[in-house]
């Protein structure tokens, strides 16, 4: 029983002090209907960005005596435009009763050491655009002796694939009709290219540099029908789309 | 402007020669002025086929050299008010044509004429290049057999890729699909190639089927077109495919083995 029974000795926890980098929103004036809209006009330049971003909302900036700001609406503005309120940072008692009516923590007004954000086009938020090469796509039917090559990318055919015709891709090659030619898939050595044909009818197959040729696929229980063909290990996979 | 066609088909024997005679005289029929060119430099058969072989003093690389201009190297048909042929050089081959000649014959025979039809010689090379470069529609003439589909196929790829039409960016080649020497009964024994495999190999709009027929060797022999002969099922067969060229919807016919009648059935009687 005993070997059942917590330790209640081990600490259960630790408490940690840590420097987060966090965004703070300082409200320069009370203007609401302004913030909206810059906030909207930021959101398009650098949608990434706003994102459930945490955000400490900075109230000390505020000039003392103007209006009060409306606290709850203001963190709903935020969260509006993908802001999540963590915290609020005042020294007036005004706005540290309104937070904790709202339940949101205070923070001291800040020292003096903060630099200014910039989101400006190349927003520090965004991730590097990945290289996206689009898709080479042909609509009319590829003939004996015409061969097509889709660099760095994916190949789709539309049309029928004539006996004779080479088909090569970098990426994938999907032919939406009957594929009587020959196609090579992955010809950079990309095992996981693949190969998709509504009508398996090829003379050879190719999966980075994995190939068979029309004497061994006649001999499949898919041919003619709709399949898709994969590498496993050394292995062209044929099976049903 | 004239509207150029091409009768091609990469692989030889198969039938231009006759499908152009044939098609060149149909339209002429129907009133429409044509001129039917041999691009066979070297191995000219047309003006036999078309029954003019007598009467040819220039011809085609004449003109592109110009040594005589086109109105003396024209010939009239003798039969057909507005037919006329430009025969092909028997003692030169394909180099004496130059796509800048070509061009040219091409452009002036197109302000007199309503068709012009060139009929290729076989192969892929410079002849039949040349013959398909300038046009607008081609008719891809195939026998139901897979080495004649294959050449077709790739016939239709340079067609697709390397006419003028195609280096321009115009619309593409309008393509048709002629199936000759088609033969029902050997097609049910799996011995010939269907229609519809070929049409399903081709995927290309389907002008006509031509029956294998003694009409066609014995027109050739005559120097009479094909479609001449209306007696003959080959020559109907031809006017049906004319009519659908010019946009009539017209059934096809001479798909299917023919049922002997009820005194051939009695008698016996001649194919």
């Amino acid at each position: 029983m005993s070997q059942a029974e917590p330790d209640t000795q081990a600490p259960a926890f630790q408490l940690k002090g840590s420097m987060l980098a966090i965004t703070v929103l300082e409200l320069v004036r009370n203007d609401l209907d302004s913030l909206d809209r810059q906030l909207a006009a930021k959101v398009e330049q650098a949608p990434d960005f706003f994102n459930n971003t945490p955000l400490v909302l900075g109230l000390d900036k505020l000039p003392e005596g103007g209006l009060e700001v409306d606290l709850q609406a203001l963190v709903e503005l935020c969260r509006k435009h993908g802001l999540l309120t963590l915290a609020v940072r005042t020294g007036q008692a005004a706005y540290i009763q309104a937070a904790g009516h709202l339940d949101i923590p205070v923070l001291p007004p800040s020292g003096a050491r903060e630099r200014k954000l910039d989101l400006g086009g190349k927003a520090p938020a965004k991730p590097a655009e990945p290289q996206y090469r689009p898709s080479r796509v042909i609509t009319t039917p590829i003939r004996g002796g015409q061969q097509i090559y889709a660099q760095g990318g994916d190949l789709i055919v539309i049309a029928p694939v004539s006996p004779g015709a080479e088909l090569l891709a970098d990426g994938n090659i999907h032919v939406y009709g009957p594929l009587r030619g020959r196609a090579l898939a992955g010809i950079k050595g990309d095992t996981n290219a693949r190969i998709f044909c509504q009508q398996l009818a090829a003379e050879m197959v190719s999966i980075a540099g994995h190939y068979k040729v029309a004497e061994d696929l006649r001999r499949e229980p898919l041919w003619a029908e709709a399949v898709k063909i994969g590498l496993t290990g050394d292995v062209l996979n044929i099976t049903r789309l | 402007m004239a509207k150029i066609l091409v009768v091609t088909s990469g692989k030889g024997g198969v039938g231009k020669t006759t499908t152009s005679a044939a098609i060149g005289t149909g339209l002429a029929l129907r009133g429409h002025k044509t001129v039917v060119v041999d691009f066979d430099v070297g191995l000219r058969n047309l003006d036999l086929i078309m029954g003019c072989e007598r009467r040819v003093v220039y011809d085609f690389v004449n003109v592109i050299n110009g040594d005589a201009t086109l109105g003396q190297a024209l010939i009239k048909d003798k039969r057909l008010e507005n037919l006329y042929v430009l025969a092909a050089s028997q003692t030169r081959d394909k180099d004496a044509l130059t796509q800048e000649g070509v061009g040219k014959v091409i452009d002036e025979l197109s302000q007199n004429f309503e068709y012009v039809i060139c009929d290729s010689p076989a192969g892929i090379e410079k002849g039949a290049h040349l013959a398909m470069y300038f046009a607008d529609e081609a008719i891809v003439v195939t026998n139901p057999e897979v080495s004649s589909v294959r050449d077709s196929d790739r016939m239709l790829g340079l067609l697709a890729s390397k006419s003028r039409r195609a280096e321009n960016g115009q619309e593409p080649i309008k393509e048709h699909l002629l199936l000759t020497r088609y033969n029902p009964e050997r097609v049910n024994k799996g011995e010939m190639l269907g229609v519809e495999d070929v049409e399903e190999i081709l995927s290309i709009r389907l002008l006509g089927v031509i029956p294998e027929s003694q009409a066609v060797l014995k027109a050739s022999n005559q120097g009479i077109p094909v479609i001449l002969d209306d007696q003959s099922d080959a020559g109907q067969a031809y006017s049906d495919a004319v009519d659908r060229l010019l946009g009539k919807e017209v059934a096809h016919r001479f798909l299917d083995v023919k049922k002997p009648g009820f005194l051939q059935r009695l008698f016996g009687g001649r194919e």
